[in-house]
């Protein structure tokens, strides 16, 4: 029997179309992973179901759950259901919770809310959900407040509050997107083990393909607001019918033709290098320094295509920083071709450029594209000018796939992916010997992020690119390195050949993270 | 050791602002053209006159040590005496302070109870003609001059229809009722531009509140839409209004001081500007002193109230 | 709220262009007494009556106008060309020593109320409209170096203000390259807001004869003039009264339109 029973969900939200004709069912004790990249209307679906959708929308059609129609009920059947029969879990552990309230009492208010219990009997409740949702109280008791939290226990905190009451139907809106891998894998087991035990049905909300193999019974796949396949999770992966399932599922397997490298010469060498930062003057005084990068030495050979690779606060970006010479170093030096990058000459920082995650915040919205991909010139003493730099702008434009009318526009008429191909337009318009990628893919939906990485390759067969490739995601690592670095508080546990070091890890982190690392099964032909 | 060590920092920025006040105001005064002891004795004083009157005001002293002088005394409870009236400056001060302060903390109550539940109103029914009337009242609110309204209200209540006096102050010898009663037109005066301003950030802040992460949290556990307001919303949205409430209190005590003279109240208004046309500078000097220590003293009250209020300022992150 | 934007436009014109013709030609003379009218209603005598010396009222509101604009514009001029500066200094450096020293002073100049700063002058230097620019100009800077420096600080943590610093340029550079560009939509809309707290605060000094002295006639000061005749002759105290309601309302109005028409988040809606 179903617990959830979609039939023909359409949305309007301010009279724009958001969802068609949207059909699916969960079964109690099954999951199924809604999937699709941003703007397919999966997370509006979600929100459908909870009834909380913003301002001005308008949904026509069936839910049922547990043959109550929500879309018929009241506000005050609403809130009795919200919590007590269905429960959900967000995206973004670090504002899901009320940062003036302590945990304990934030999961009390469901049971008071849902229940006749006493003060005393929640209270206890409480304390049993906490537990089975993995937070003891010897180490994160109820009486902290969730700043006191990391990200992950946060979310088991979310989590205990969507499934105290037992609900038939749970929710989670991308519930492992803001965390990392190995956190990552420790919310989906308890996200599992909770169905297991309680019978329950959950929708779980996700873009990553390598998530629903793990974890999905059925997958539901949609694009523009409708469902264009569904059914077994393993079927659906393993023979996809529809080309837009065939096509994510290939850019999610995505296999880059990466040249053979040719290294050379040292081009980047790292000597020990430190960097401590002065911990914030607090309310409460100034607490140690804390030190991002520790002691990390390698050697960047030209010709060579580098990934280093680590969780958040592993220093890596405070590393790539540094290598840019944006942040001081407390000891140790960094030489780009046997120049101190310290020294902060403009034709040694000329030799390094960088590619940054965010394609919205990675330009300046008020200049064209001409002079936003020029900037670098500034590092230059005999920067071409006039016709020679228009000619420049569109050569380097149409090198990344873009047209050199694009110049004369602005960033805001590009879409994510033009975005990263105009920023890597820009860190290769002075020709530096070396472009660091941070988190240069991360922001990108699967299939624009192949095409990115193809691009990768493209210039590296073109022009012998040689880069240093910073990520969190180690598949992508893997396609497009040749050796790589593991980063862990600040200082570097492994580093060797890409291909050995994912297939014979050395170090026990390095083990662990690739065990906590979801993948697909090999393509079936 | 948290809560004491953060006490023990902000004491100590709070003595050095006050430290560095002063010196402003001290410098300030110094800089005065001409020379108190000879405005007091008038044109045709005798220069030993003038000397030995100097000598009794202390004005022969050098600067650091007048200053050192000045601020030992205050810390003492001794603001000097007057050029003009020759009596102790604390006394006199201390006789309008018990007119101007009460008033600013009877403007600073109005201000609360009708800008907290205005503001909450408005932003519970952000769009309907309820937040649209209550929006275009604060926007002509904030625009009214406060002395102006002032005399309005007196032209209303006093003069048409004699509900209440049309200046002076009864006095707290004649009972707390009276006392209250002559405050009341200059409090409600005081009050609406700050009440229009407050409800406005009462209200911002609240809508800035609901679109937070946590509110749809709540939601999803089954609150209806006022639970989540009231057990999620307030405490969080009022945690910049106490910002704010901290600053208009500045305003509210220099703004006494211009109501005063429309009621005609014996408060540090009246004082201060009777001390200006007299030259009295001692008794300047020493009403803003004692208006900048106001406003640090509830400037740090509500960095404490701040603390309080968020646990993440608490505990530290 | 389209509305706002052009009621507010519209009163903040018409003020501005009271106070420019003030300069060629008012109904009546500022400086003749005419006792044998004085204190006439409005319609009897001009437009808006005449006050207790017998002069016409929109003649003095008129050129009242001017000196509220002109100390109004000053003192804000001088909040913001020397507020912007420090506060887009404070954040190039944030958490460094000159960011300390330029919070901590604008900290010591909030615990002087213009008022209070205008007391201090006055009693040094006397009254006069040149010590209430600097009082209320003086209490503007901390206001615009917090409003710079807050909308600056998450801007240097934006990637784009990174690919800057990889480019090579200095902070300064960055601050006016890019920083200022990016913060300008909000100085204009403070901008608005504190011009018209400063004509509040202008009008607030004259009243207590701080202000512009006579015989510059002046929005407060003709309120400070009608206090003990408004039983006699409300319109003394309405008219000027309004003038300031009126142009205070129109500032601020102008104000919120600006900013619904500059917020970047509502035109990122529209483009």
């Amino acid at each position: 029997m179903s617990v959830l029973q979609i039939t023909g969900l359409s949305l309007t939200i301010a009279g724009r179309p958001v969802l068609r004709d949207v059909s699916l069912d969960i079964g109690a004790g099954e999951i199924v992973a809604l999937t699709g990249e941003s703007g397919s209307g999966k997370s509006m679906t979600a929100f459908s179901v909870m009834q909380l959708l913003p301002e001005g929308a308008a949904p026509s059609g069936h839910i049922e759950l547990d043959e109550i129609d929500i879309l018929q009920a009241d506000e005050a059947t609403l809130c009795s259901l919200r919590g007590q029969r269905m429960g959900m879990v967000f995206q973004e552990p670090m504002t899901a919770l009320n940062p003036v309230q302590t945990i304990g009492a934030q999961v009390a208010e469901v049971i008071r809310l849902h229940s006749n219990a006493t003060r005393g009997e929640a209270q206890q409740q409480m304390q049993e959900v906490l537990i089975r949702v993995g937070l003891t109280p010897d180490q994160v008791p109820p009486s902290r407040y969730p700043h006191e939290l990391s990200g992950g226990q946060r979310q088991r905190v979310v989590i205990a509050m969507a499934v105290v009451m037992r609900p038939r139907l749970l929710i989670a809106d991308e519930p492992t997107t803001a965390l990392d891998v190995t956190t990552q894998a420790q919310i989906l087991d308890l996200l599992q083990q909770l169905v297991t035990e309680d019978g329950m049905g959950l929708m779980i909300i996700t873009h990553d393909l390598a998530v629903v193999s793990q974890l999905a019974d059925r997958i539901v796949v949609m694009r523009h607001g409708e469902v264009v396949e569904t059914g077994p999770a393993a079927q659906v992966l393993a023979h996809p019918q529809h080309p837009y399932t065939q096509m994510l599922r290939e850019a999610a397997a995505h296999q880059v033709d990466l040249p053979q490298a040719e290294a050379t010469e040292p081009l980047l060498v790292v000597d020990k290098a430190v960097r401590d930062y002065p911990a914030p003057a607090r309310m409460f005084g100034r607490a140690a320094p804390k030190r991002a990068v520790d002691h990390v030495s390698f050697t960047l050979e030209r010709g060579e295509r580098l990934g280093l690779v680590g969780e958040s606060g592993s220093g890596k970006s405070t590393l790539t920083r540094a290598i840019l010479g944006l942040e001081p170093l407390q000891a140790g030096r960094i030489e780009i071709d046997g120049r101190n990058v310290a020294d902060n000459d403009p034709t040694t920082r000329a030799k390094v450029q960088v590619v940054f995650q965010d394609p919205y915040g990675s330009f300046n919205p008020r200049h064209r594209v001409a002079r936003l991909i020029t900037e670098p010139f500034h590092l230059l003493p005999d920067a071409p000018t006039g016709a020679a730099r228009s000619a420049l702008v569109g050569e380097m434009l149409e090198s990344v796939g873009l047209s050199a009318t694009d110049a004369d526009k602005y960033i805001h008429e590009f879409s994510g992916g033009q975005r990263q191909r105009i920023a890597i337009a820009r860190a290769l318009i002075t020709r530096p010997d070396l472009i660091l990628l941070d988190e240069a893919v991360s922001a990108l939906d699967v299939s624009v992020r192949a095409q990115i990485l193809d691009l990768l390759a493209d210039l590296c067969r073109d022009s012998g690119l040689t880069y240093l490739f910073v990520s969190h995601d180690l598949a992508v690592v893997r396609e497009v390195t040749d050796r790589v670095l593991v980063m862990k508080s600040g200082q570097i546990v492994e580093q060797g050949v890409t291909e050995q070091v994912f297939t014979v890890p050395d170090h026990p982190y390095t083990q662990a993270l690739l065990a906590a690392s979801p993948s697909l099964p090999e393509a079936v032909a | 050791m948290g809560l004491i060590a953060y006490l023990a920092r902000r004491l100590l920025s709070l003595v050095l602002s006050l430290a560095v006040a002063s010196v402003v105001i001290f410098a300030v005064i110094e800089v005065a053209p001409g020379d108190p002891a000879a405005f007091m004795l008038g044109m045709n004083a005798q220069p030993e006159t003038v000397a030995a009157l100097r000598a009794e005001l202390g004005l022969d002293m050098a600067p650091l040590e007048r200053y050192g002088h000045w601020v030992l005394g205050m810390v003492q409870g001794d603001f000097g005496t007057s050029y003009t009236y020759r009596t102790p400056v604390s006394q006199m001060v201390a006789d309008r302070l018990w007119v101007s302060l009460p008033l600013a903390l009877y403007a600073l109550a109005l201000t609360m109870i009708v800008a907290i539940p205005a503001g909450i109103y408005a932003a519970s029914h952000r769009g309907k003609p309820g937040d649209v009337a209550v929006m275009g009242l604060t926007q002509l609110g904030v625009a009214i001059p406060n002395f102006w309204f002032a005399m309005i209200l007196v032209l209303i209540f006093a003069i048409t229809l004699r509900w209440f006096g049309a200046g002076g102050f009864a006095g707290w010898d004649a009972g707390f009722g009276p006392a209250m009663k002559s405050l009341t037109l200059p409090a409600i005066a005081l009050a609406l531009p700050q009440a229009a301003i407050l409800a406005r950030v009462m209200r911002s802040s609240l809508i800035e509140v609901m679109g937070e992460d946590y509110m749809r949290t709540a939601r999803a556990k089954g609150l209806t839409r006022s639970q989540t307001l009231w057990r999620h919303g307030l405490r969080n949205a009022l945690i910049p209004v106490l910002t704010i409430l901290g600053l208009q209190f500045a305003f509210l005590l220099a703004g006494a001081i211009i109501i005063e003279q429309v009621f005609f109240l014996p408060g540090l208004g009246r004082l201060v500007f009777q001390a200006i046309s007299a030259r009295d500078l001692i008794v300047v000097e020493s009403v803003v002193m004692l208006l900048v220590f106001a406003v640090i003293m509830v400037n740090f009250l509500v960095d404490l109230a701040y603390a309080l209020a968020d646990p993440r300022l608490r505990r530290g992150a | 709220m389209r509305l706002s934007l052009i009621l507010g436009a519209a009163l903040s014109a018409l003020v501005l262009a009271l106070a420019a013709l003030s300069y060629l030609w008012t109904p009546g003379d500022v400086t003749a007494m005419d006792i044998a009218n004085r204190m006439k209603p409005p319609g009897a005598a001009g437009l808006l009556g005449t006050d207790h010396f017998g002069r016409d009222m929109l003649s003095m509101i008129m050129v009242g106008a001017r000196v509220s604009i002109a100390v109004a514009l000053v003192a804000v001029g001088i909040g913001m060309g020397l507020g912007v500066p420090l506060g887009l200094a404070a954040a190039a450096r944030r958490g460094g020593w000159l960011d300390e020293l330029i919070m901590r002073g604008n900290d010591l100049i909030f615990a002087f109320p213009s008022l209070v700063i205008a007391i201090l002058i006055t009693a040094v230097f006397g009254p006069g409209a040149i010590n209430a620019i600097i009082a209320i100009g003086i209490f503007n800077i901390p206001v615009f170096a917090r409003v710079a420096r807050g909308a600056a600080l998450p801007l240097w943590q934006r990637e784009f203000i990174l690919a800057a610093r990889v480019a090579g340029k200095s902070r300064a550079h960055i601050s006016v390259e890019h920083i200022l560009p990016n913060i300008a939509n909000l100085l204009v809309v403070q901008g608005t807001i504190q011009f018209s707290l400063a004509i509040l605060a202008e009008a607030g000094l004259s009243y207590v004869g701080l202000g512009a002295q006579p015989p510059l006639p002046s929005w407060g000061r003709m309120l400070a003039d009608a206090q003990t005749l408004v039983a006699v002759a409300p319109h003394l105290a309405l008219v000027p009264g309004l003038a300031i309601i009126l142009t205070v309302l129109g500032l601020n109005l102008l104000g919120d339109g600006l900013r619904d028409l500059l917020d970047p988040r509502l035109r990122r809606v529209r483009t």
